[in-house]
């Protein structure tokens, strides 16, 4: 069918979808260029969040729950990751007193 | 009607998406994006997912991203500062950024041309009760795991960020 | 278009009794605390201090609203918005009572009506997750502001409130989960509704009573998690004014001060709501009909309204002679209104809503004046150790009591 067609008894699905390859690939970008330990940690959260909205998408056009569940667990898991991520950044700090991840390189020389 | 709703909450989304990233202040990332995780479940709403949108703001926006602030607030992080970067690096990221955006919208495209269109209120099967009924029954030992998953994620920080006792 | 009209008229009255609530419960607040204290309270501007209210509004309006050159600008702005905005818009889904319905009336030869709609503004089916997750937003106003500001006293209250109120949320949601259990609903008034009849005649069946699992232990975990919530005496830690001066609003003045203040006031309230519908059974009286409950709303009203008759006859003060007999009418008039038959179904469960939702700010404000503060690791402790092991234990029992007993 016309996506014009389409607009006409509501929203595209491909709308959705586009919208979460769009937040995805913005949240590569920044996980990519930013500097900040924290920051970086949040561009990680925006990519979880992307991948959500294309699961909630897909069980609407499956008219199945199960796609719900798929993204109440990943919210779950980012929960738990983010508090584990926090506490690893708070070492970090008092250890060598920087966020910025181009200092962290002891592993690296 | 959803058609405008859909476009306005997308267009906040995306601008809140884009300072996330732009923004040289931690705090104003993080509030950026509470602001994408708010209109993310507008946009949960229009799609029937009630429950899920209803713990996006509880556990997202109210938990996760208030320990970000609060992490932020108390490492007192300020602006970040940037070391040299390649000249290659700032040349092609751009381009190379519109690349892989116009490849996936590409594909999204063209993987599900016509897979229907959403309208608020057709599909009712996100409410409590339904995301209930299939969490302890189907999907009984994901909930399980992902239960002791947290316990280990609990005693991990507690391990990580406690004072060491002399 | 119809409901439209409606609801622009129902949001009209809900904000600006609210909003007048709002002023006034300051006014409560310090006449309650002055007379715990022995003291007289407000009493120069206008009758018992009546018109305090409305001069302090006068007077924070009028305030020059200093901004220190040393903020953050754009975050010290938004932050009164922020908590201002998360503070109101939890009332919006709140229901206040049953049904109004209005008959169809003749008016210059075109009919108007029947009307019928409910005492709220929007019936929500996740009204219990919405008023969670409105009332978790709210932290950012505090934290932001406490941030922005620059100051280390600010900042201080900034994350004291911010790991207070992640650290309350915990077993407020825990106790709020376990009347939910038995009611079986999600919206605030099927909650309520679930909560209708007695047992053998003259026992309620609010939650707090209702028998397979009667929530009286969450009931208390809930009040005690929302004295928290709410940063009031005895959690007030982020404002505590002899250690950090004045918390996170340290730097506001005027108007950004006042939204504050209303913030803190508008949660008391919309928690003091939620409290009321998810244990004490929302409008259903304390004991049914048949046995004269549509009676009490009058009979109290005209007890207050010959009291004030009394002493202002035998007035202990001049202007008592003439303030007191105005009271009297106006309680008077409350009690004919009350005895109304046909505003009757309509009045009484409004009446009741509103007599619990004030018992509990009464008690909020009756414990502001008794207890002292805590300190801060005791706070934590409290928490962590015990009210949220409690809150689970409460929730398990209560589960296995649903489960069990048919």
């Amino acid at each position: 069918m016309d996506p014009l067609e389409m607009m006409k008894n509501g929203v595209p699905e491909t709308f959705y979808l586009t919208l979460s390859a769009m937040l995805f690939a913005i949240g590569v970008a920044g996980f990519m260029i930013r500097r900040n330990i924290i920051t970086v940690f949040m561009c990680i959260e925006l990519m979880l969040n992307a991948v959500n909205l294309s699961f909630i998408t897909f069980a609407h056009q499956h008219k199945q729950v199960s796609g719900h569940l798929f993204a109440f667990f990943v919210m779950v898991v980012a929960a738990a990751e983010a508090a584990v991520g926090l506490a690893i950044i708070l070492t970090v700090f008092k250890n060598r007193s920087t966020l910025n991840i181009d200092e962290i390189n002891t592993l690296k020389n | 009607m959803d058609l405008f709703f859909f476009s306005l909450f997308a267009f906040i989304a995306l601008i809140c998406a884009v300072n996330v990233v732009l923004q040289k202040h931690p705090i104003s990332s993080a509030l950026s994006l509470v602001g994408v995780m708010a209109s993310l479940a507008v946009l949960y709403l229009l799609l029937g997912a009630e429950f899920v949108a209803m713990s996006q703001v509880i556990v997202y926006a109210g938990a996760v991203m208030v320990l970000f602030v609060f992490v932020i607030m108390l490492l007192n992080a300020g602006i970040e500062v940037h070391h040299g970067r390649s000249w290659m690096a700032k040349l092609l990221g751009f381009p190379a950024f519109l690349a892989i955006l116009g490849l996936l919208c590409f594909f999204v495209q063209r993987g599900f041309p016509n897979v229907g269109s959403v309208r608020f209120g057709d599909w009712e099967g996100g409410g409590a009760q339904q995301v209930g009924y299939a969490l302890f029954t189907e999907y009984l030992l994901p909930f399980e795991v992902t239960s002791v998953l947290i316990l280990i994620a609990i005693i991990g920080a507690i391990v990580l960020a406690r004072k060491e006792l002399d | 278009m119809e409901f439209l009209v409606i609801t622009l008229i129902k949001l009209a009255l809900i904000t600006f009794i609210f909003m007048t609530t709002l002023a006034y419960l300051q006014w409560v607040e310090r006449k309650v605390i002055a007379h715990v204290q022995v003291r007289m309270g407000p009493s120069r501007v206008g009758p018992h201090g009546l018109l305090q209210p409305l001069a302090d509004v006068i007077k924070l309006i009028t305030k020059e609203g200093v901004m220190p050159p040393h903020v953050n600008g754009g975050y010290y702005l938004l932050a009164p918005f922020l908590a201002v905005f998360m503070a109101l818009i939890s009332i919006s889904i709140i229901p206040f009572g049953g049904a109004i319905d209005i008959p169809a009336i003749q008016l210059a030869g075109k009919t108007f009506g029947p009307y019928h709609t409910m005492m709220e503004l929007a019936s929500v089916n996740m009204g219990v997750l919405m008023i969670l997750a409105v009332s978790s937003m709210g932290v950012y106003g505090i934290a932001l502001a406490g941030w922005s500001s620059n100051n280390k006293y600010a900042l201080l209250g900034g994350l004291r409130s911010s790991a207070q109120m992640i650290s309350y949320e915990l077993p407020m949601s825990l106790a709020i989960a376990s009347p939910l259990l038995t009611a079986g609903s999600l919206q605030l008034r099927g909650i309520a509704d679930s909560q209708a009849g007695f047992y053998l005649g003259f026992v309620p069946k609010w939650a707090i009573f209702q028998m397979p699992a009667p929530q009286i232990f969450a009931f208390i975990i809930f009040m005690i998690a929302a004295f928290a919530e709410t940063n009031r005496i005895p959690f007030d830690l982020p404002e505590a004014e002899n250690e950090l001066v004045a918390g996170f609003h340290v730097e506001y003045s005027s108007m950004t001060f006042a939204s504050f203040f209303m913030a803190e006031y508008a949660n008391m309230v919309t928690v003091c709501s939620v409290g009321t519908l998810l244990f004490l059974g929302g409008w259903q009286p304390l004991w049914p009909a048949a046995l004269g409950s549509n009676f009490v709303a009058p009979a109290i009203f005209l007890g207050a309204g010959l009291i004030c008759l009394y002493h202002g006859l035998n007035p202990a003060r001049p202007f008592d002679r003439y303030t007191l007999p105005v009271f009297a009418v106006v309680f008077f008039g409350l009690a004919g209104l009350m005895a109304f038959p046909p505003l009757v179904p309509v009045l009484t469960p409004l009446f009741w809503f509103l007599a619990k939702v004030g018992f509990l700010l009464f008690v909020f404000i009756w414990i502001r004046a008794t207890l002292p503060r805590f300190r801060y690791d005791q706070l934590m402790s409290f928490a962590w150790k015990f009210l949220f092991p409690a809150a689970l234990l409460n929730l398990l029992v209560t589960g296995f009591l649903v489960a069990l007993v048919p």
